[in-house]
């Protein structure tokens, strides 16, 4: 009996240490660079895909339709087809984004020649990275390939890129703790919806931006490509959500998640105390609305690392802040918003309190996972998300909410037993 | 041949999931094939198009502009559409239904919920209820565990970590305690005073804690502790901690222990314990013969001794059985008790009158029902495993009594029927009502039928008005469950 | 840790706040008298599944 109660004190005050870690963050987007120079293991024909680890024979159509897409844009393949069979017969290495300090959302393409969001946790010293939001419609994250897709990839690369790199070191980096606070207040749970932290980053970034682009049209591109696009914060907020977990990670008897990931295929999570291992199980199908034409056959089965959002936090356990995005789970109200939070209240060690909800009386977003929770408590973490279609090169045909599969907090749970010597 | 049709608002906003949503319920109308409500943004004309749902005004609309568009079987159905749409658009959010009816799902969440929480009160399957009871100790709460069947083993070990944090642990299978003046499960509303109680008994407590209240004292708190506490097993851990926390607590002046008899080491511990203190105490162990006693302890072998003593004064002097008693039609009395305690607490009363009982909860002295002779009084005790299984206890629903109670009433060699009446929080709304309907349905004659009323004037039910109920279903009505026995006695002893 | 007699004496001192989990009778009964109580929306840990209760349960839970 006494040694099931130390393990239990073990357990918490490992817990505790996780949760001071992720409060104790201090994420400063701190410079924007081409992925050769922040990630040089990055060689020819590696490819960082999201989620857990994946081989092309499982890879689901929009994976494969970005994998080729990008072999392309890397010049690596002269076309899509060559690109498929290229990958096919084992001439790419493939490794998840998580194994690099990288995330990205969606399929999460990371290469050697994207420029990447470089988030720097000034209270730990270590960085996150994660590539440029390539804004609505045909997109690589949704597995779209075509030539408008890879020629804005180009400009990402060549012209915004650079631009927001320049701009960025000339602001001194941005803080980002203080701004999701903001965007919290304003509407913003910074999965599904990231209106008010974009146009925060934009005002952030404009004076910058205009003082170091010397090209006015250059400088005229770049603000419109971020005005136009709703979700140019999800990424940063991504690589923000890396850089706040990767401190987490390792903390002996700890039963903290430390990232939430999906590859189209597997659902995977680790957890503190059990380091790099991956638990995964099957990805479910997201439940939520659907663009006009399309609908429920369409849809992939989730994918992305944004779910590192959900991790730290935000995303579907900030609901409550975003009563709009809750009307994405189909009949729910508006007002339902606040239930999913305090769902998730359920399942973590915490409050954050300098991320707080006016609408739950300035209630702290449900901080640290715990996988002992989830699996007591049957709750699993809801995951706001959009939903690509299931043939490459279409695109995004809806979004709506996902639930993490309880299977991964099972298996983590029987690897934490092991691993502090309960079982 | 379908029908597209479109309907512009012009500047008109709403957000996109709201939007999404209402395309939604569109598609459950007759006939439409699909539907989508978009800003008409080019990108959102291009969608619209795309899918076939792009007329001539939509395709005119600008950024600024709602467009309403649905695909139908004929022109009808597809105006029918848009008139709904703009009836949603009116009122486009939809408010959750019971949104207050919100619950935590785990203690845990509960807890950080009510600040302040210092007691959890748990009445799971007994399967369920340590490891919830352990989750509570663990969030600094003390534990009242309602529920029964919990394991020995697992008790000892929380009994054993509540210890360790300064916490108490009440039951398991505690069905009353009084805190702070505020009755928990079933527990009746009992006047505030300087009487404290420590009990492995539910109906114990209440007996003695109402008979103390109805005769001018008042409780200043009741704490269970569980039927196994004082065993071997346990230990004492929660008498100990219970009567350390009595005797501490500046409101109470003396202290009833009610228990079955202790195992001797405890009895032992819980001697030296009182002996240390400078208050008064009264151990009502029923069933015991003799106990080793420290002077400041007097030993009582009824629940009503054990309420007199704690008031310091003689209760229900002017009760005279010999006086009340009506010649029964029998030898034997049949006794039917939803209260364990009171149940051993009759057993004790006819015993000492040197009377031949049977039980299925014998105290020691009496006998087993199993071969005992036919004409044995039989005092059941109702809320038995063997009689609850798969059922309420009879507490709650006193149709468990039913049965037994018929059978009896045509038992030929019953001359009494004797019943317990449980008052307060927890118990039916209305168990004398009950009782008399069922006595009344009864054919005559019938064996004489005596009762106690345990309760108190300000409970729920009110004890005056179920007293009056009874009565008027002929029952003889004592004034305790120990004076109840003796009349049934008397009853006995006057047709011979 | 703190002092033992002080936790009892706290739970002792005024009417007692309190976390029901189980019969919704109880809380019923205690919010009639105006007491602070929280219900839980109890259901088996680990879904009922027995060895997942146990192995939770040697995780300190």
């Amino acid at each position: 009996m006494n040694a099931i109660a130390d393990v239990a004190e073990r357990i918490e005050a490992a817990n505790a240490e996780a949760l001071a870690r992720m409060l104790a963050a201090d994420p400063v987007l701190v410079d924007v660079l081409p992925a050769a120079e922040v990630l040089p293991v990055l060689g020819a024909r590696t490819i960082l895909h999201a989620g857990p680890p994946l081989v092309w024979d499982d890879m689901c159509g929009p994976m494969r339709g970005a994998v080729a897409g990008i072999a392309v844009f890397e010049g690596w393949a002269r076309d899509l087809e060559q690109a498929a069979s290229l990958a096919a017969d084992g001439a790419f290495a493939f490794h998840p984004n998580h194994d690099f300090g990288a995330v990205g959302p969606m399929t999460g393409m990371t290469t050697v020649s994207q420029p990447l969001l470089v988030v720097e946790n000034r209270a730990f010293g270590n960085r996150a990275y994660c590539t440029v939001n390539e804004g609505l419609g045909k997109v690589m994250r949704f597995g779209g390939n075509d030539a408008e897709v890879l020629q804005r990839l180009a400009w990402l690369r060549d012209v915004l890129g650079p631009a927001l790199g320049a701009a960025v070191r000339e602001a001194g980096g941005v803080p980002l703790k203080a701004l999701v606070a903001r965007g919290l207040t304003m509407g913003d749970e910074m999965h599904q919806r990231n209106v008010a932290c974009s146009g925060l980053l934009l005002r952030a970034l404009a004076a910058p931006l205009a003082r170091t682009c010397r090209d006015r049209d250059v400088l005229a591109q770049a603000l419109a490509f971020m005005a136009g696009n709703d979700q140019f914060f999800l990424n940063v907020a991504m690589a923000l959500g890396k850089a706040m977990m990767d401190p987490v990670r390792g903390i002996a008897a700890s039963s903290v998640v430390t990232a939430m990931c999906r590859n189209g295929t597997e659902f995977g999570i680790r957890v503190s105390a059990t380091g790099d291992q991956w638990f995964s199980a099957p990805v479910e199908m997201p439940e939520g609305l659907y663009f006009p034409g399309f609908g429920a056959a369409d849809a992939n089965p989730d994918m992305g690392d944004s779910t590192i959002v959900e991790t730290v936090g935000l995303g579907g356990f900030a609901m409550a802040a975003a009563p709009a995005v809750a009307g994405f789970v189909g009949a729910g109200a508006a007002s339902d918003a606040a239930g999913y939070t305090r769902a998730m209240a359920e399942i973590t060690l915490g409050e954050n309190p300098e991320w707080t909800i006016p609408a739950l009386d300035y209630q702290g977003v449900p901080s640290g996972i715990d996988v002992r929770l989830v699996v007591d408590s049957r709750v699993v973490p809801t995951i706001n998300t959009g939903i690509a279609h299931r043939e490459p090169g279409v695109g995004q045909v809806g979004a709506g909410v996902v639930r993490a599969p309880m299977a991964c907090f099972e298996a983590a749970l029987r690897a934490l037993a092991r691993e502090v010597g309960v079982a | 041949m379908s029908v597209t049709a479109n309907r512009v608002r012009a500047g008109f906003f709403l957000d996109s999931v709201a939007l999404m949503r209402l395309s939604r319920s569109l598609l459950a109308l007759p006939g439409v094939e699909d539907a989508a409500l978009m800003m008409g943004t080019p990108a959102n004309r291009e969608l619209l198009g795309d899918a076939g749902l792009l007329a001539d005004e939509g395709a005119a609309a600008s950024g600024g502009d709602l467009v309403l568009a649905v695909r139908a079987g004929d022109e009808t159905q597809a105006r029918a559409a848009l008139e709904h749409a703009e009836t949603l658009l009116r009122r486009p959010g939809q408010r959750a239904a019971g949104g207050d009816d919100w619950h935590p799902r785990t203690l845990r969440s509960a807890t950080r919920l009510l600040e302040g929480a210092n007691l959890a009160l748990i009445s799971v399957p007994g399967d369920f209820a340590a490891a919830e009871a352990r989750k509570a100790l663990r969030q600094g709460l003390h534990v009242m565990i309602f529920s029964d069947n919990v394991p020995l083993e697992a008790e000892v070990a929380l009994k054993q970590e509540a210890r360790q944090r300064g916490l108490l642990v009440m039951g398991p299978d505690c069905g009353t305690a009084i805190v702070g003046g505020v009755p928990l499960a079933f527990a009746n509303r009992v006047a505030p005073g300087d009487i404290g109680i420590v009990g492995a008994s539910g109906t114990g407590m209440q007996e003695v804690s109402c008979l103390v209240s109805e005769h001018g004292g008042g409780i200043s708190h009741a704490l269970g502790v569980g039927g196994r506490d004082l065993g071997e097993a346990v230990g004492g851990i929660s008498t100990l901690m219970a009567l350390r926390a009595l005797m501490a607590d500046p409101a109470t002046r003396h202290v009833v222990l009610i228990s079955k008899p202790p195992a001797p080491a405890v009895a032992a511990r819980v001697g030296e314990c009182l002996a240390g203190s400078d208050k008064t105490f009264t151990l009502c162990l029923i069933g015991a013969r003799e106990f080793a006693l420290p002077p400041n302890a007097g030993f009582a072998s009824t629940l009503k001794e054990a309420a007199a003593q704690a008031l310091g004064k003689a209760i229900g002097e002017r009760f005279d059985p010999a006086a009340l008693a009506v010649p029964a039609r029998g030898p034997s009395i049949r006794g039917l008790f939803a209260g364990g305690t009171l149940a051993a607490e009759a057993q004790v009363v006819l015993l000492a009158a040197g009377q031949a009982v049977a039980s299925n909860a014998p105290v020691p002295g009496a006998s087993a029902l199993d071969g005992a002779p036919p004409e044995a009084h039989r005092l059941l005790d109702l809320g038995d495993d063997a009689y609850t299984r798969g059922r309420p206890h009879p507490m709650i629903d006193p149709g468990v009594r039913d049965g037994p109670l018929r059978a009896a009433l045509a038992d030929p060699l019953a001359g009494v029927v004797l019943l317990d009446t449980v008052l307060g929080y927890g118990a039916c709304d209305d168990p004398a009502g009950h009782l008399a309907e069922v006595l009344e349905a009864a054919p005559a004659p019938r064996p004489t039928v005596v009762a106690s009323v345990t309760g108190t004037r300000d409970d729920p039910q009110g004890r005056a008005g179920q007293i009056e109920r009874l009565r008027a279903a002929g029952v003889l009505v004592a004034p305790s469950n120990a004076d109840a026995a003796a009349l049934a006695l008397a009853c006995v002893a006057a047709r011979c | 840790m703190n002092d033992p007699t002080d936790r009892l004496a706290d739970l002792l001192g005024a009417a007692p706040r309190v976390v029901n989990v189980g019969l919704a009778q109880f809380a019923d009964d205690l919010e009639g008298q105006r007491v602070q109580v929280v219900r839980v929306e109890w259901s088996p840990p680990a879904g009922g599944d027995p060895e997942l209760a146990d192995l939770l349960s040697r995780l300190g839970m």
